[in-house]
């Protein structure tokens, strides 16, 4: 580790420090309805947008309406994406006379897009032209991130009013985020990474011939509009196939530390949103010190470990010293320009939030380096996490911790003045102790014994297991990220990544909406002196501690079978 | 149910013709008009020819070019077909190329062990940068090609070589491109 490296890893993070009250005072202000600065210009549009839909933006809905309003969105979302893809050459903007991809590819990209997942089995460049890249990939970045959002600022509500019944209007919540978050942020954004290099044009790839007089073919397009809400709505869905390491998504040190901001940006934000509208800041800045707690343990292993290689490459007459002439290190699958601090926390950031967009390759991270975005996911995308999703996620987590808390003391759980009942209880177990584990396991275990499964990894011994782990992980967690060696481009990865897609969006909503819709019933209870306190460090430790040893308990066993086992064998010298 | 049936449809369609072709346009409109060499690729053109970008790495062999990073972008620095090895960090294959190219390059360059860039494929595959360290272990092969003082060859590189960004951001580079473009400059 390089000084130089801690530093950007302190800079990035003292950047997420410096945004999080404005950001996150604007969005309450949104979602509360005030007034903002860009009233003049949105509003009419709103407004319009209300009348075409027969919307009545003044009515609130009850937690179900709510839900199946989200649900139906996103439904048609679906059914547009997937066949976008499929008429894909009856469309125009299509320079490189781009075929449909199959319908099992078109199924899973369809989802991938709506769950805010961005899992790519398909490469951006040679399968997808630019309308579908536009109409289809852009508008689910935008209103995929929006819905988490709008679940989030439910959820929000269900904490901040009391005797009551409904949880606000999906579709106003869902525009406001859309029209008045992230098309400002990103339109500011996509500018300013053209500005470094980022293309935005619609342009057929460019011939070049080579200073050696060969013909290289380059792949553009545009690249900077995506690029900007991928990032704001950790979407993470590349252009290009090699996503954020590419040099047009990517193109410098600044455009990387802007991405990662970017990455972070809204989920931190929304902390501080979630404690103005329950009323006390302290509440949500505590939520931000667990997440910040679990992401420098992330990137404090993440970091150390891609230092090293295989005592095998390191034999082979190779410098891996860091220098001011090198980065050195692990370089297998990593840019000259980002180096080992710079990869190692892009992987960590865009693990813990549920981004999935990627900068250096995680297929050839050292054993260790690679289980720090396994783990990330595996805690359930709460260390920040998706925009929205981090939110509702961690928020579930607190219930647990203070029912744990309650029953360790013996009192009825209580969270910002909400006694915790059965039924929230039943809720928040069903989303985050059963769903995402029998998701993950069990589908990993299914592609572990079948014939179409196993033909699925690139790599050998334990790190083949790792690739299949890792989509499973990557697919119920939303991330979107890969051990790419895995070959999933098959009608088998692509329908069981799909459907663990699916229930880790809509299987984690639905009971979080419900725990919000029986949460905004109840009265608040005055705090006592026997009322557990949900700020200060006991509370951060003991939040910390229950999403540590529940991702912990639940995936250890897989992660000693994968990443664990390859550290020892690796370190013995042994290949596979 | 029903209810939210129309809304759900419309405004999906209402969404996809703002973001997905409004907000778009708005950005290419905007990014034309203010930065239009970047905005269509950054590309060096010399006399009426594209030569290639100067972000995107592509493929040097002769000795008397600097030589850019292993690649695994198709067939090696096919820029419609980006990504890396994904090779395992314990993968017997990943060790062998290591070791081959380690070995071809100490011949070049006996007395020096090999910069790890140098042996590793990047991310992307279209890496434009080498590392200086990179760029030095090459530099005696370049002057001997060339017939250039080595001390020549090396003050090129230093005058390529990029410094982190704002003096902290990312790792210094050369740009392998535009390094060698430089070379051809001074023998012209």
């Amino acid at each position: 580790m390089t000084g130089n490296g801690i530093l950007q890893i302190l800079l990035f993070f003292g950047l997420i420090l410096l945004v999080t009250r404005p950001l996150g005072n604007y969005m309450a202000d949104v979602f509360n309805g005030g007034k903002t600065f860009l009233d003049r210009i949105i509003g009419p549009v709103e407004r319009l947008i209300y009348r075409l839909c027969g919307v009545d933006p003044e009515q609130e809905q009850h937690w179900t309406t709510y839900t199946v309003a989200m649900i139906l969105f996103n439904v048609a979302g679906m059914f547009l994406l997937y066949g976008l893809q499929r008429l894909q050459h009856l469309l125009p903007f299509n320079p490189g006379a781009l075929g449909a991809p199959t319908a099992d590819l078109s199924f899973n990209t369809a989802v991938s897009f709506v769950t805010n997942t961005n899992w790519q089995a398909y490469s951006g460049e040679s399968t997808l032209g630019y309308a579908v890249q536009m109409l289809g990939l852009t508008v689910q970045n935008f209103v995929s991130a929006a819905t988490g959002i709008a679940i989030a600022i439910a959820l929000t509500r269900g904490f901040a009013r009391h005797s009551a019944n409904t949880l606000g209007n999906f579709w106003v919540d869902m525009v406001r985020a859309t029209l008045r978050v992230l098309l400002p942020v990103s339109l500011l954004l996509a500018i300013v990474l053209v500005w470094q290099g980022v293309p935005q044009n619609l342009s057929p790839y460019t011939r070049a011939t080579t200073v050696e007089g060969t013909v290289q073919t380059i792949a553009q397009g545009p690249v900077a509009s995506q690029e900007a809400i991928k990032m704001f709505g950790t979407n993470g869905g590349g252009f290009f196939n090699a996503n954020s390491a590419h040099p047009y998504e990517n193109p410098t040190p600044l455009t990387n530390m802007l991405e990662m901001v970017a990455l972070f940006a809204i989920a931190a934000g929304l902390t501080y949103t979630f404690g103005s509208m329950v009323g006390n800041t302290r509440q949500g800045w505590t939520l931000f010190a667990v997440m910040s707690l679990l992401f420098f343990m992330g990137i404090g292993l993440a970091y150390p470990s891609e230092t090293n290689v295989h005592p095998a490459v390191a034999g082979a007459g190779v410098d891996i010293t860091a220098s001011d002439r090198q980065a050195g290190g692990n370089m297998e699958g990593k840019e000259v320009r980002f180096g080992i601090a710079n990869s190692a926390l892009f992987a960590t950031v865009t693990t813990d939030a549920s981004c999935g967009a990627v900068n250096s390759m995680h297929d050839s991270f050292t054993p260790l380096g690679g289980m720090v975005p396994l783990i990330n996911m595996e805690l359930g995308e709460v260390i920040f996490g998706g925009v929205g999703a981090g939110m509702y996620g961690i928020l579930l987590f607190a219930i647990l911790t203070v029912f744990i808390a309650g029953l360790m003391v013996g009192r009825t759980p209580e969270y910002l003045g909400k006694k915790i009942e059965a039924r929230e209880m039943k809720m928040t177990v069903l989303a985050i102790v059963l769903i995402l584990p029998l998701s993950i396991l069990g589908f990993t275990a299914l592609a572990a014994i079948h014939p179409d499964g196993i033909k699925g990894p690139l790599n050998a011994g334990p790190h083949g297991f790792s690739e299949i782990l890792y989509a499973y992980v990557s697919a119920t967690a939303n991330n979107g990220s890969a051990f790419a060696g895995l070959s999933a481009n098959t009608p088998f990865y692509n329908l069981t990544i799909g459907l663990a897609m699916l229930i880790g969006r809509f299987l984690f909503i639905i009971p979080a909406m419900a725990v919000a819709g029986s949460l905004v019933r109840k009265k608040v209870v005055p705090p006592s002196p026997g009322t557990f306190p949900t700020t200060g460090p006991l509370w951060v430790g003991l939040l910390a501690g229950v999403i540590l040893i529940v991702g912990g308990l639940t995936f250890f066993p897989a992660l000693s079978l994968g990443p664990i086992v390859e550290h020892l064998l690796m370190n013995a010298g042994k290949l596979f | 149910m029903r209810s939210q049936l129309r809304p759900a449809i419309v405004m999906m369609l209402l969404m996809t013709v703002l973001t997905g072709m409004i907000y778009p346009a708005v950005v290419t409109g905007i990014a034309q008009g203010l930065f239009p060499h970047r905005a269509n690729g950054s590309l060096i053109v010399e006399k009426g020819q594209v030569v290639g970008s100067e972000l995107i790495g592509q493929n040097f062999t002769r000795p008397e070019y600097f030589h850019p990073r292993p690649s695994a972008a198709g067939a090696g620095y096919d820029a419609t077909a980006s990504g890396g090895s994904n090779l395992g960090p314990a993968s017997r294959v990943l060790a062998a190329r290591v070791d081959s190219i380690s070995a071809a390059l100490h011949r070049e360059n006996p007395d020096v062990p090999v910069p790890i860039d140098l042996v590793t494929t990047s991310a992307s595959g279209l890496d434009p940068d080498i590392t200086p360290a990179a760029a030095e272990f090459q530099a005696p092969r370049i002057a001997s090609a060339r017939k250039l003082p080595l001390e020549r060859v090396r003050e090129l590189i230093a005058a390529t070589t990029e410094d982190r960004q704002l003096g902290v951001l990312g790792e210094p580079r050369v740009n392998v491109l535009l390094l060698n473009r430089a070379l051809d400059a001074v023998n012209r």
